[in-house]
């Protein structure tokens, strides 16, 4: 046998073989790789946005968010994400139960149509509800004659919200389903209880950290929706805008400050966001670990 | 390849897995490592295969220091307690992988890999993936791996644990016909005592990091070197400050000389033994194991009334 | 109470109000919400770009623009998926096998663009690596500042499909390669990698999906100028805002058909690589 002049398998494994020098080398120019593109790419980046924002003091700051334009902006952003929310969740845990439970003629589509969004630009989305619910779209004439108006208004804007963080809940809530299984539901059946009784008091609960980590993530998506909100809305300033088309509306206007402050806020809603993100999957709620969050990247396919 | 261990010591964290072991193995032995979990079995061969480094003390192949050598250049073939098949690929390809990454002739690989995979009788199952075998025929393929890079030493961590009672039983038989045919150097681990006696010429018997004896199954069965090698090795029966084998126990209808009576509790047939359980008059339980001839020929009921005396008793000094 | 086939159907529960779904009433209101959120919008774009007639549908996305952008988009999204293939597998890697101090913060951070607003991205990344750029590094306005945007937007997709993978990977693997005489090197290439693909394949489907039709965070940063460095949802906007709802449909299209595509043809491949994992009967 000839000898291989070898480096260690896993140099830091516990009782791990013996560590050459050169997988030591190897180990830490990886190391210094990653961390390098994560701090050009991610870090510095998030650093820079709180950097200048401030960088000409707080007075710009504090007028930029006393302007009319950013209040409403802002208030659009949390009335939109207030509505899409809860309706997204409910619908999530609704197609959760029938995808996982039931089967029925066009489950496939369904569980299609609720990846869809992952596919889709969000230009698509918006242009796609300008052509149903604008004035010459399909349902055009019908909403007129109600008096209903969706696009370059909020409920268009809410639409939009809604499509792009549609698969969130279900997706979270899906495995949890399948892993609880029907034991839990059938035992309160034989012991008396309603339907609906039941999942009030058994499935609910049961699933409530599917639910909850899927309702961060869809929250995150409806802060931060930006391209089928600009198609759908309008941007009309100071009644249709939300605080990212604002951030694009006040860079236009060369506003630098009013651009990065609206970046701020959304910024530090985002990292309240990952920070509700982190303590979940850290277990730190007495959550399993890990398997949460792993959904989010893999389930975005289309099954 | 004879294997030397000297002082090995190892810890993880503040468990010490090993306390100061030496060990020689013979060249072409068979030898079964032997005990319950913990008792650094497991390790003491991972060292001697490179995949865990000792905090201190050598190790030697043939009087070659091996303590900092790596497992790619020790020469060593190991045979993992679930197999660890890669399973990316099929039976072949694992079964060829040591010769394929040393760019062997392909006649050579393929001539060497069908001999084996005949000699494991999975040559029918060649191209189909591991997650498609049974766990035996996993384990044929694992040892087929390992022997097809012609190592000097075999080791195998508790190859036979995973699998049922019958598949276990055809295999340990089949690797003592191996090692009778190929003299490899053989170390394998177990802590099923009857396993280590059927298979290995030599065994070593270890407690909590120590090796408490070794030797040939006789020898640690009838003279063991303190209570844990006996209970380890065989069946035991405490008398007080005693220990004895129940076979080496006697039941007599009549009082006789170094007797003492004993009250039937309950009378069990095991087919090619019967177990009977007592309690003497001094209120210790001890339980007999009676050849089924003699038990017929006894006769007991529940209840009755009968001597009992040690043939042979140990008694160990205090530790 | 008699048991028997009464306990069974206690056990289905009472047939009106099984909450598995509720009878017709679950059915039905989630097909409705999806209907009108997602189908019939969808069917809509379907139907507009070719409702002016096919010859229109091909002119719109053969217009020299139009194939400008597309080409674009796919050229810069098909760089930016190859590097997130490489990266993010060399990232989840670190963050698996290697150990040092503020390591947990470092994982959290990989998340960070899941979070963080598109349009915020693209500003943050353009005040750091365009005109006014702290590094004296102006990327604004080039297809390198549009990749680095991409960058930033997909870096979790690969990493976090490989990251469980590879921590519930097997490591009796890798050490019985090594007492089989495989060096690390190997290893890694015959061992580890292997059964990393699939996880890497998904990633990067994700990814290069996203990528294609990334909109907020390209904006600011590429400028727009069209045949150079205008991104095919950003010519979509552009279509939309002049008024021509079925060529901006057409070129709709083209992108949702090849994100699919991608989709469906590394699942397929995919479950390809995988299926040694499947126990025959």
């Amino acid at each position: 046998m000839t000898a291989v002049e070898s480096t260690p398998v896993a140099a830091t494994s516990p009782g791990a073989p013996i560590t050459t020098t050169r997988g030591r080398a190897i180990r830490l120019t990886l190391r210094l790789v990653v961390l390098g593109y994560l701090t050009f790419i991610l870090a510095l980046p998030v650093f820079m946005v709180f950097w200048r924002t401030f960088e000409d003091g707080l007075e710009p700051v504090l007028r930029a968010i006393s302007r009319p334009a950013f209040q409403s902006a802002f208030w659009m952003t949390l009335q939109i994400t207030a509505i899409a929310v809860p309706v997204n969740t409910v619908f999530g845990i609704l197609a959760a139960l029938m995808l996982v439970r039931r089967r029925f003629p066009g489950r496939s589509l369904l569980n299609a149509l609720i990846d869809l969004p992952f596919a889709i630009s969000p230009v698509v989305i918006g242009l796609s509800l300008v052509l149903v619910y604008g004035k010459n779209g399909w349902f055009g004439e019908v909403l007129s004659d109600l008096g209903i108006q969706v696009i370059f208004a909020m409920p268009g804007m809410v639409l939009a919200t809604m499509f792009v963080s549609l698969p969130f809940v279900v997706r979270e809530v899906m495995p949890v389903l399948r892993e609880i299984g029907t034991d839990q539901e059938q035992a309160a059946y034989t012991l008396g209880a309603s339907g609906w009784r039941t999942f009030w008091r058994v499935t609910l609960p049961s699933i409530r950290w599917g639910v909850i980590y899927g309702v961060i993530l869809t929250t995150a998506r409806s802060l931060g929706e930006f391209g089928a909100v600009a198609i759908v809305s309008g941007k009309i300033s100071g009644k249709t805008e939300t605080l990212t088309t604002h951030v694009e509306e006040r860079f236009q206007a060369f506003d630098l400050v009013g651009a990065y402050t609206a970046s701020i806020v959304l910024a530090c809603m985002a990292l309240l966001v990952l920070l509700a993100m982190t303590v979940y999957q850290s277990g730190w709620l007495g959550r399993r670990i890990g398997r949460g969050h792993q959904h989010a990247a893999s389930d975005e396919t289309v099954r | 390849m004879a294997i030397s261990m000297q002082r090995l010591t190892k810890r993880f964290g503040d468990f010490v897995a090993l306390d100061d072991v030496s060990l020689e193995i013979r060249d072409g032995s068979l030898t079964a490592l032997l005990g319950p979990s913990g008792s650094g079995k497991t390790t003491l061969l991972r060292i001697i295969a490179g995949l865990d480094v000792p905090d201190s003390g050598t190790v030697l192949l043939d009087d070659r220091d091996v303590t900092r050598v790596p497992p790619q250049d020790r020469g060593i073939g190991f045979v993992f307690q679930h197999y660890a098949p890669f399973k990316h690929m099929t039976v072949w390809d694992n079964v060829a992988f040591g010769l394929t990454i040393r760019h062997r002739p392909k006649d050579e690989v393929r001539r060497t890999v069908g001999d084996l995979l005949d000699l494991v009788q999975i040559a029918h199952l060649a191209d189909r993936y591991p997650a498609q075998l049974s766990g035996g025929q996993r384990q044929r393929m694992a040892l087929a791996r390992a022997l097809a890079i012609q190592p000097s030493v075999l080791l195998l961590d508790e190859p036979f644990g995973a699998l049922d009672a019958r598949v276990r039983k055809e295999l340990r038989v089949w690797l003592r016909r191996l090692h009778d045919e190929s003299h490899v150097t053989t170390v394998f681990v177990t802590h099923d005592q009857e396993e280590a006696m059927d298979v290995a010429d030599h065994i070593v018997v270890m407690d909590v990091g120590r090796i408490e004896q070794q030797g040939t199954a006789r020898d640690l069965y009838e003279h063991p070197a303190n209570e844990f090698v006996m209970s380890f090795i065989g069946p035991v029966t405490r008398l007080g400050d005693a220990y004895v084998r129940p076979h080496d126990i006697e039941i007599l209808l009549a009082p006789e000389e170094g007797s003492r009576q004993a009250v039937v509790e309950r009378v069990v047939y095991l087919g090619f033994e019967v177990r009977v359980e007592l309690t003497r008059d001094d209120g210790v339980r001890v339980w007999v194991q009676v050849p089924r001839d003699e038990a017929e020929r006894l006769s007991l009921q529940q209840g009755q009334t009968i001597s009992v005396r040690s043939r042979h008793e140990q008694v160990f000094a205090a530790a | 109470m008699s048991l028997g086939s009464g306990t069974a159907a206690a056990v289905r529960g009472p047939a009106s109000t099984r909450y598995d779904g509720r009878g017709l009433l679950g059915p039905g209101i989630t097909a409705a919400y999806l209907s009108l959120l997602v189908l019939i919008p969808i069917s809509a774009i379907l139907w507009r770009s070719v409702s002016d007639g096919l010859d229109e549908f091909w002119a719109a996305i053969t217009s020299p623009q139009a194939l400008a952008a597309l080409q674009l988009t796919f050229t810069v999204s098909g760089i930016v998926t190859v590097i997130n293939a490489l990266i993010g597998t060399a990232i989840a890697w670190v963050l698996v096998r290697d150990d040092f101090a503020g390591k947990p913060f470092i994982n959290a951070l990989i998340d960070l663009p899941f979070a963080l607003p598109t349009i915020v991205a693209g500003l943050t990344l353009l005040a750091l690596y365009g005109p006014q750029s702290p590094f004296g590094i102006n990327a604004a306005y080039s297809q390198v500042g549009i990749m680095l945007a991409l960058l930033f937007i997909t870096l979790p997709f690969v990493v976090r499909a490989v990251q469980p993978v590879l921590e519930e990977l097997d490591r009796e693997m890798e050490e019985a390669a090594a007492s089989l005489g495989a060096s690390s090197p190997t290893v890694l290439r015959r061992v580890v990698l292997p059964n990393l693909l699939p996880a890497i394949l998904t990633g990067s489907a994700l990814a290069f999906a996203r990528c294609i039709g990334e909109f907020g965070s390209v904006i600011l940063i590429a400028g727009n100028i069209p045949y150079r460095t205008e991104m095919a949802s950003v010519y979509i906007y552009g279509q939309v805002e002049a008024d021509k709802p079925g060529s901006a449909s057409a070129v709709s299209v083209v992108l949702l058909v090849v994100s699919l595509a991608v989709l469906v043809v590394f699942d397929i491949l995919r479950r390809r690589i995988s299926r040694h994992e499947e126990a025959s009967a």
